[in-house]
């Protein structure tokens, strides 16, 4: 197994390829910036994928199987990121495939001197479906975490505000939808026998 | 044959082969903000009023669509000349394309500022330039159809009006107005979302965005004034619309029904009990967010006049103003031309401190943030900075207040005297640079949750920094839609750092004249040191 060796010999250009296809799965212009800016408050994507890339790929290379918590915990920011864009759920986790065409044109020297054999190559190319797997883990519990972010957000919060002070009152017309109408109640409106005009 | 699994999942790389203008936008469910419903809209007397969606092939737009369109246009070109100068000095430079927080999170060009702004430039250039007419495609210029005011639709609603990039252009163009004027013109085909008008007319309604009636503001501040003694031990009564009151205070409504507002809220009636002040609140005058903003000059005037009426009402000397953002900029920056200025109020003046707030002599209010710096300049305060010891805190400096209006000292001043555990965010994230929280404008919505997270990545990325790097586990701000929208922007990207408003700080430190032994917070959990942690184990 001669392979780990040279991926890692290789491991800064392997790094910087994936990052750029990567970046190509993003329209010109947003792929340009992402490459090209340093700075990483300006350009936060340009900078996980570097990180994400680098880390994923220094376990990825190393002889021993790779450990998946480990690997789930170094692709989870880029992931995360990819679960709050305009992607389809495939299209999200998409870019670690050509990690292996990345790996195939970097080692070509090396497959062609009979340094590393095919057999090597797909053992590799396992890992990388390997962990396609885990970040498809990865990108269903971001999306689960969206879900459960936007049934807890502003509207609910106002209403357990509400709720638990115990000042709902039901009066329709009130107040739209963003408070239900059928959500209030008891709110100094109910209806009296002293004065029949109170309530709605 | 042998395929692999690289080559069945085809790479998707959208790299638009055909230039922006023919790329569509994508208005598939859960991109796009719910649009106003047709009752909202014709209570608040908005044009074209219907029910729609914007995942319709066809949006119901009135018949002659494009001669209002070319009319408003017109209108507000011969209203605003700063419309007329943005739309012909662009140089095109790309000072401002990398600046703003949803290009930064998203990759899409037309989320540049120059390109949102183009999706109306070239509309201008086609009905108003000699040379866009003659030109067409290749001058930048392009006639009306159903696809662009489609455009306008989804981009002027990724943009929060936030000014980011107008700190970088070096021609001062303010694409935040521009975003502006295209909700205008869409309104006026009865394109509105429902986040922004039903508030509005909430407010219209009952005072503020929330719809919460009268009884009810007052029966939550009871509350507060409950929590408040069981903390301290001290009872507070504030009034409601007490007539001959030296101050009215209006704070944003997400204050009193929004956690973690709701502590902030607290922190305020402490503050103004511990220093005798005599003020009052209205439950008229309940809200001083104003999302007028967002739709329409017409609805942001009405709703900021109601605060005036009601100061004016109560006979009242000035307003002061609790940690708001947009309340901020309409008072400060459009109020004047608006309104006309509040020549009925009295330049506001601190009772304790004697300090003149000039800079307010136009609009007659005072920012929470200045008031309460002013108290603790002039050591009017007494303060126990340890009580915030369990805290590390960073300040979000929210766009409005702070890019707009420049409020960008006094709070770090206040935070400062408050708190021992302070740490900056990197410096071209903060101030005039400050990155939004994402949701500003209006699109504080759920339905559009990946779009708040996605533009909300800056800022995220910059607090995950002094979280990793500091240990911060505490987002202060002064700004309702930031208490509303940083928490699960934190959730998501952050997890681990609460959000909080400056005055519950204040609060925290706050040592009221007879007041007991504290061992809660304003969220009535332990203080540090407090949960029996040394001798009574
Ligand atoms: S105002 Fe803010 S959101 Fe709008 S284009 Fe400029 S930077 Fe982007
Ligand atoms: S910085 Fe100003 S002049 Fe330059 S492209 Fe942006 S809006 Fe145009």
């Amino acid at each position: 197994m001669g392979i780990y060796k040279h991926l890692d010999s290789h491991a800064k250009e392997i790094v910087k390829a994936w990052n750029a296809r990567f970046a190509g799965s993003y329209p010109s212009e947003g792929g340009r910036f992402i490459m090209k800016e340093k700075d990483p408050f300006n350009n936060p994507i340009g900078a996980m994928a570097q990180k994400a890339f680098t880390e994923v790929f220094a376990i990825l290379s190393q002889k021993s199987e790779p450990d998946p918590e480990a690997l789930r915990a170094k692709i989870d920011p880029i992931i995360r990121l990819r679960a709050v864009q305009t992607f389809i759920p495939s299209e999200g986790v998409a870019f670690i495939f050509p990690l292996k065409d990345v790996v195939r044109d970097a080692l070509k020297k090396e497959v062609k001197e009979g340094m590393v054999s095919q057999k090597d190559l797909d053992a590799f190319y396992n890992r990388v479906d390997q962990l396609s797997l885990w970040a498809f883990d990865v990108y269903m519990a971001c999306r689960e975490q969206i879900y459960r972010l936007r049934a807890s957000d502003v509207r609910t919060r106002t209403l357990n505000v509400l709720k638990n002070k115990g000042i709902l009152c039901e009066v329709p017309e009130v107040g739209t939808e963003i408070l239900p109408h059928d959500v209030y109640k008891n709110g100094g409106f109910e209806k009296s026998d002293e004065d029949p005009d109170r309530g709605l | 044959m042998d395929i692999k699994p690289e080559e069945m999942i085809k790479i998707h790389n959208p790299i638009p082969k055909k230039s922006w203008m023919d790329t569509p936008p994508d208005l598939s469910e859960g991109k796009f903000c719910y649009p106003a419903k047709a009752k909202t809209m014709e209570y608040l007397g908005i044009p074209n009023a219907r029910d729609w969606s914007p995942a319709d092939e066809d949006w119901k737009l009135p018949e002659n669509w494009q001669q209002i369109i070319h009319e408003g246009f017109k209108d507000r070109l011969d209203k605003y000349r700063s419309l007329k100068v943005f739309m012909d000095i662009c140089v095109r430079c790309g000072a401002c394309a990398d600046k703003c927080h949803f290009f930064i999170g998203s990759g899409d060009p037309k989320n540049m500022p120059f390109l949102r702004a183009e999706l109306l430039r070239s509309i201008y250039r086609n009905d108003f330039t000699a040379l866009g007419k003659l030109l067409g495609k290749i001058g930048g210029a392009r006639k009306i159809t159903p696809t662009v005011i489609k455009e306008w639709f989804s981009y002027f609603y990724q943009c929060t009006e936030c000014r980011r990039c107008s700190v970088f252009c070096p021609y001062g163009i303010d694409t935040a107005e521009v975003t502006m004027m295209g909700r205008e013109l869409l309104s006026l085909l009865g394109i509105n979302i429902n986040w922004i008008s039903d508030p509005v007319a909430n407010c219209s309604k009952t005072g503020n965005h929330l719809g919460i009636q009268p009884q009810n503001f007052k029966e939550i501040v009871e509350f507060f004034c409950e929590d408040i003694e069981e903390i301290s031990g001290i009872k507070i009564n504030p009034s409601f619309n007490r007539k001959g009151a030296e101050i009215l205070f209006v704070t944003p409504s997400g204050d009193a029904f929004a956690d973690p507002g709701t502590y902030t809220f607290m922190g305020y009636l402490m503050l103004f009990e511990h220093i005798g002040l005599d003020y009052t609140l209205s439950t008229y005058a309940s809200e001083g967010g104003n999302f007028g903003l967002f739709t329409s000059s017409d609805q942001m005037k009405k709703l900021n006049a109601k605060m005036y009426h009601e100061a004016e009402r109560l006979g009242v000397k000035y307003i002061l103003g609790g940690e708001c953002g947009h309340m901020w900029r309409v008072v400060n920056q459009y109020m004047g031309t608006m309104n006309g200025p509040a020549n009925f109020l009295e330049v506001p003046k601190n009772p304790i401190t004697g300090t003149v707030f000039e800079n307010s002599a136009s609009t007659k209010m005072v920012h929470i943030a200045e008031f309460t710096a002013d108290l603790i300049k002039h050591n009017k305060l007494k303060l126990d900075p340890s009580r915030n010891d369990h805290l590390n805190v960073t300040w979000h400096d929210s766009c409005n207040p702070a890019r707009a209006m420049g409020i960008l000292d006094e709070p770090r001043y206040v935070l400062k005297s408050v708190c021992n555990n302070f740490h900056e965010m990197p410096v071209n994230t903060i101030r005039e640079q400050t990155f939004c929280c994402g949701s500003g404008a209006g699109l504080n919505t759920e339905e559009i949750m990946e779009q708040r997270l996605r533009g909300g990545l800056p800022r995220a990325n910059a607090v995950k920094y002094v979280h990793e790097k500091y240990g911060v586990n505490s987002l202060a701000c002064m700004c309702a839609i930031d208490r509303a929208a940083l928490p699960p922007l934190m959730d998501y990207w952050v997890p681990g750092v609460d959000v909080t408003g400056l005055h519950e700080l204040v609060g925290n430190a706050l040592v009221m004249d007879g007041e007991k032994e504290r061992t809660l917070n304003l969220r009535l959990e332990d203080l540090p040191g407090a949960e029996g942690d040394s001798d009574e184990r």
